[in-house]
């Protein structure tokens, strides 16, 4: 156990794995927040969706030779989500099939761009590292950390304050209308909000696992609590939990960090299922 | 000046009428049932009332110092998902935010509303309880009490009994003639049920396939029913 420990003080005595370890734990910690109304909401795909196109947006911006391929990516996706989160009603095209529509577009069209007018030489080691996050999060230096830190602190800050908002436009969007409640600001900010935290995610898992980070949590806080605040504080908690326990575990088998946090989620997940059926059973 | 005035009002949306000439109005303190067929534009009149779709001609007022988003909605039953977590106390005081305006928090006086609208319908044991795990009688008290918390004086009413089984249906229409009666909320309801308009309602709105084809004292509806020659 000593000599675990021992390990764990040399590896983190790096920057590197500093970084990561901030910036992942921020990061699973908004993405769980507003997973719980993405989930209740029906929203599940919408994780996929973005993160897809933020793919696309990525590959661009490498073809484009952007040298901050932020200024690319964060956009496009904003757009995109207010685009879905607030299609109206009559739309033509529904919701799932406009999320389906979109992400297979991007991912198609990126994947075509990075290949045709490609200029690295590992192009299968570039899709990789964008599609399952491996290493990217190894790199981050000391200014992505400060704004990956400053990003998800003013996600918190918002979700704070429309707090109690946004659980009256998830619980009944037309009784919150009916008292005066701007449902389409709160599903605008839902969606910037989601879109910002998607391409922050990117660096972490990947942009096909990042749905995992979103659902997942919220999912197995649901197995145990009934109350939104409840399964909100629940949700947090366990998303922090399984990233840190991720980090910690993929440093020390040198596994993919993406997919191990994602693993850790999935387990979690099991046993809440597991403890929610024991309460119910016993009644 | 009366709480709402509809005059001459036609709904509808996207372009298309399904009822005109709609005039009526609610004083403080009346009982008005709307009834009427299926599609004759029940529904699409509680949402113009709730200005969530514009009037297609016509015009709402509302007056005698109701504001404009103080209109205590109870919607029909919804089909909330099942492991939707959300506490009653939760819902109730989510009536409360059209006070709250742009400040992010609840304060102490309309935590204490909700207390008191779930103490006044019987509520307040359930205070923690999951809304999905309550009996159907129980979970439209639920709405009710947030309805309450929304207003002091109007409650709109889409269908408040509609799936609930006689005792629950019964109980529910003897909450809402207390409210009416003892504090002095007006109420408009929407209802399938004929006889229970009849029996509580102080004037009946008939909404026919033309619009409009009814308006007045409860006690002149059977007449004009039998007059009328049209049977439901």
């Amino acid at each position: 156990m000593a000599a675990l420990f021992d390990r764990l003080s040399f590896y983190f005595s790096y920057p590197t794995l500093q970084y990561a370890l901030i910036a992942g734990v921020l990061i699973a910690l908004c993405a769980s927040l507003l997973g719980v109304t993405l989930v209740l909401k029906r929203y599940s795909f919408i994780g996929d969706g973005l993160s897809h196109v933020a793919f696309g947006a990525v590959a661009a911006a490498s073809v484009l030779q952007l040298s901050n391929n932020m200024l690319l990516v964060l956009p496009v996706t904003i757009l995109v989500a207010i685009f879905l989160l607030c299609a109206r009603q009559g739309a033509r095209i529904k919701g799932d099939a406009a999320i389906a529509m979109l992400s297979v577009g991007a991912l198609g069209i990126g994947y075509l761009l990075m290949h045709v007018f490609g200029t690295s030489s590992n192009l299968a080691g570039d899709v990789c590292t964008t599609l399952f996050g491996s290493t990217s999060i190894l790199t981050l230096t000391r200014t992505d950390v400060w704004i990956c830190v400053v990003m998800s602190a003013s996600v918190i800050v918002v979700y704070l304050l429309f707090y109690h908002k946004i659980f009256a436009v998830t619980f009944d969007e037309t009784f919150a209308h009916a008292t005066g409640i701007r449902s389409n600001i709160y599903k605008l900010v839902l969606a910037v909000v989601t879109a910002v935290i998607i391409v922050l995610a990117m660096r972490l898992v990947g942009s096909l696992l990042i749905s995992a980070l979103i659902i997942f949590p919220a999912l197995s806080a649901m197995r145990l609590f009934g109350s939104f605040r409840a399964v909100v504080l629940c949700s947090g908690a366990i998303s922090i939990g399984c990233a840190l326990l991720g980090i910690l575990a993929s440093v020390l088998w040198a596994s993919p960090m993406g997919a191990t946090i994602v693993c850790v989620d999935i387990a979690v997940f099991g046993m809440c299922t597991f403890l929610g059926w024991v309460h119910r059973a016993r009644g | 000046m009366a709480q709402i005035t509809c005059r001459s009002l036609a709904l509808g949306y996207d372009g298309k009428r399904i009822a005109e000439n709609i005039n009526f109005t609610v004083q403080a303190g009346d009982y008005l049932c709307i009834v009427g067929e299926n599609g004759s534009g029940k529904s699409t009149l509680i949402k113009t009332i709730l200005r969530l779709i514009p009037p297609a001609a016509g015009s709402i007022q509302q007056g005698d110092g109701l504001r404009p988003k103080e209109i205590g909605y109870l919607p029909q039953q919804m089909a909330v998902q099942r492991d939707f977590p959300a506490a009653v106390g939760e819902i109730v005081l989510s009536g409360c935010l059209n006070r709250c305006g742009l400040r992010p928090f609840y304060n102490r006086e309309e935590k204490a509303l909700a207390a008191a609208n779930m103490e006044r319908l019987g509520i307040s044991h359930l205070a923690r309880k999951r809304y999905r795990e309550l009996s159907g009688g129980q979970q439209q008290r639920v709405l009710l009490a947030r309805a309450l918390c929304a207003t002091r004086k109007l409650l709109l009413l889409d269908e408040p009994v509609a799936g609930l089984d006689p005792a629950a249906a019964e109980e529910m229409y003897h909450i809402i003639e207390k409210l009416n009666r003892e504090d002095g909320i007006s109420v408009l309801m929407v209802t399938h049920d004929i006889e229970a308009a009849l029996q509580y309602a102080g004037s009946v709105l008939h909404i026919g396939a033309q619009g409009q084809a009814f308006y007045g004292p409860a006690a002149k509806y059977l007449l004009w029913r039998s007059a009328d020659g049209s049977s439901i």
